[in-house]
């Protein structure tokens, strides 16, 4: 090894943070997008369970149309909610365990931020291809046409704000060996003023009512969640790495 | 303050002075419980609606505030821990779950009972049974979690995350299913929202309430007393307390 | 500002045991601290407190002059750490996995630097590949990588050696020899025994409590 002395310097001086959060924030989309792309099965698994819990409504309760179409809009938000919990517990696990979540918690940005970038590509990855399969599974259950449109939206908002708050409950349960029951446990009554406004939404655009209060609701919940959850992700995270 | 706020968060300190106040809330509690329940079971007038099974609401109602304040008084526990390390406030927080899960149940199963000669159901899906429903899923939740942690540590603060969480979130999920009843059940009868309650009705509901909340403060003092010993019983002052006792 | 962590009547206490009390240590430019101990008298704990990872200890942590909770996004930035996880992804390559790290410091960085320093560790010609093929030395290697790319004075390591061959403990050890003699400071718990080249302070954590400076 034949070093400058320039070189030999550097390294050794104390530096001043770089910030730089813009840099670090873009990185790790990235990174998890690219982790995602090369894992396609852990995108495709969420949208197939959630076609195959619809599936099962028909079977179970009955074929008729009329019937379907009046339970369509809660079951679809239901099996899209169950869908988005599935998925996350895996959101921080393979983290965890090889140790890179450690070093997220080291680095030298603000954690909320950096956590963000992980919900906001899980969201990416899960509520808004479930949003965009949804009118699909909409027209099996017979749901009139008219509100497919505000179902994709009510999901797409509604899911922001289901992956921030089930990231809680992922953080919270990373470190646990089997955290997945109690995932759902913590994450599913957190989750029910979204649901009761997703279906509210879908319910509204069927039987001709307005439905912009709803979705205002939905995204005044989607605002709230983005300025709280990221600092309880943080605070569970740096609870959790220390099992 | 601070000097205060450290002094109340010594197990040591915090042990001797829940000695002398825990005759007080006991005897309070008994006093106020008994005065109200024969007050409301035996001479306040029945409802001329109701008949006498209205008389339930002397248990349905203090336990409904109390499954609510105990969530809050947990949460405030829970952020007093993490902001200043006092290990008592997470003793406190650690007793209190239990406890407000089971007013939580006695509420749910005193609603259900009230429910059926009412409207003929043991179970409907009222706006207020519902929250109380989700608030016991919580509370399930909270103590499902501390007890999932091998550290007492770790389980301690995810806990407390979890109960801040959870007590933002309850405002919001109690205005959401107030707002998902009234859409589907426009003329909503709700027994519990009486415009009016004669007076007579009011006082033994009113202690009964104190009393409560009375029963409350003297059984988290003492199953946090509880608790300090269990998890101070290597420090040198509780081998000493045990040594005298003895 | 010197590079100087302190740490100074240091107390940690996990579920009821003490790991360690009334610990005293400071580690400064040009010195290579080494923490012993049997398993589980809490080296990796204090590594993780001393990182700033943990916050569950009583007494006080200075970096510089401030103390840390305070100055903690500069300490950050000065400081490697490395667990027993070797925080590597496998299903990236190594240049993408060291591309993150560099992003995570506030740097975009440049490949050259990224190749350069695996050429260091030895990796050359497993850059594009994904981590998952390389062997567990190798992925080790690809953490100890970051060492070489981003510059920073303080290194905590725990257990570094785990998982590498004879030539690659003789080129780490050279390593961390080299950064102590060029000012930079490296404090780490190891099974390994180090050649006594340089000055080595040994902080001893033992069942109780109690330590024994050497």
């Amino acid at each position: 090894m034949s070093r400058t002395d320039a070189e030999s310097v550097r390294g050794v001086e104390p530096v001043e943070p770089l910030g730089g959060l813009g840099v670090a924030m873009a990185a790790t989309l990235k990174r998890d997008l690219t982790l995602a792309a090369r894992r396609r099965s852990d995108i495709m698994n969420p949208l197939a369970f959630f076609a195959l819990v619809i599936t099962l409504f028909p079977l179970g309760i009955s074929p008729q149309p009329a019937l379907l179409a009046t339970i369509a809009p809660g079951l679809l938000w239901v099996a899209a909610l169950l869908a988005t919990l599935l998925s996350l517990e895996a959101l921080f696990r393979a983290d965890y365990e090889d140790g890179s979540l450690e070093q997220l918690l080291l680095a030298p940005q603000p954690l909320p931020a950096l956590v963000l970038g992980k919900v906001c590509v899980h969201w990416l990855m899960t509520g808004l291809p479930l949003a965009l399969m949804a009118p699909l599974l909409g027209l099996l259950l017979a749901l009139p046409a008219e509100s497919y449109l505000v179902l994709s939206l009510s999901l797409a908002l509604g899911s922001i704000s289901l992956s921030l708050i089930g990231a809680i409950g992922a953080a919270l349960t990373v470190g646990l060996s089997r955290g997945g029951v109690l995932l759902s446990l913590l994450v599913l009554p957190l989750n029910i003023p979204v649901l009761i406004f997703g279906t509210g939404a879908v319910q509204a655009a069927i039987i001709g009512d307005p439905v912009g209060p709803h979705l205002a609701i939905l995204g005044a919940l989607c605002c709230a969640a983005l300025m709280m959850a990221p600092f309880a992700i943080a605070a569970s995270l740096r609870i959790s790495i220390n099992g | 303050m601070w000097a205060f706020i450290h002094k109340f968060g010594s197990p040591k300190w915090f042990y001797g002075i829940s000695a002398r106040l825990l005759p007080w809330c006991w005897s309070l509690a008994v006093m106020l419980i008994l005065v109200g329940s024969v007050w409301g079971l035996a001479f306040a007038p029945a409802d001329y609606q109701q008949g006498d099974s209205f008389r339930i609401i002397y248990v349905h109602v203090p336990a409904a505030f109390l499954a609510q304040s105990i969530f809050v008084s947990m949460a405030v526990a829970a952020l007093v821990f993490m902001v200043w390390k006092i290990k008592v406030a997470d003793m406190a927080a650690a007793v209190m779950a239990p406890l407000g899960a089971t007013m939580t149940f006695v509420a749910l199963f005193t609603g259900s009972v009230w429910g059926m000669p009412t409207w003929g159901t043991w179970w409907i899906w009222d706006a207020r049974l519902t929250s109380m429903l989700i608030l016991l899923f919580l509370y399930v939740g909270v103590i499902a979690l501390r007890g999932a942690f091998t550290s007492r540590d770790s389980g301690a603060r995810a806990a407390s995350v979890l109960s801040m969480v959870g007590v933002i979130n309850i405002p919001v999920i109690k205005y959401s299913v107030d707002w998902w009843y009234t859409l589907h059940q426009p003329a909503s009868f709700s027994i519990t929202s009486r415009p009016s309650m004669p007076v007579e009705m009011w006082w033994p509901l009113l202690l009964m309430v104190l009393g409560f909340y009375a029963f409350f403060i003297a059984i988290t003092l003492m199953r946090t007393r509880n608790e300090i010993l269990r998890r101070e019983a290597g420090k040198h002052w509780v081998r000493e307390l045990a040594a005298g006792g003895a | 500002m010197t590079a100087r962590l302190q740490a100074r009547n240091l107390s940690c206490e996990r579920d009821g045991r003490m790991l360690f009390r009334d610990l005293d240590l400071a580690i400064g430019p040009g010195e290579l601290v080494r923490i012993e101990g049997p398993n589980g008298s809490g080296k990796t704990t204090l590594l993780k407190i001393l990182s700033g990872q943990l916050g569950d200890y009583e007494g006080d942590l200075y970096w510089g002059d401030a103390p840390l909770s305070r100055v903690r996004e500069a300490f950050l930035s000065n400081l490697v750490y490395l667990g027993h996880a070797t925080g590597i992804k496998t299903a990236l390559t190594a240049l993408e996995n060291l591309a993150w790290y560099q992003a995570l410091a506030g740097e975009t960085g440049s490949e050259a630097a990224r190749l350069a320093a695996l050429r260091e560790v030895g990796l050359a010609g497993f850059e594009d590949l994904p981590v998952a093929q390389l062997s567990a030395g190798q992925q080790r290697r690809v953490a100890l990588a970051r060492l070489e790319l981003t510059p920073r004075p303080l290194w905590v390591l725990d257990e570094p050696f785990t998982a590498i061959d004879k030539a690659g403990v003789m080129a780490l050890e050279q390593r961390l020899h080299d950064h102590v003699a060029r000012g930079g400071s490296v404090l780490l718990t190891t099974h390994h025994d180090l050649s006594a080249q340089g000055t080595l302070r040994c902080i001893r954590l033992g069942g109780g409590g109690e330590y024994v400076p050497h």
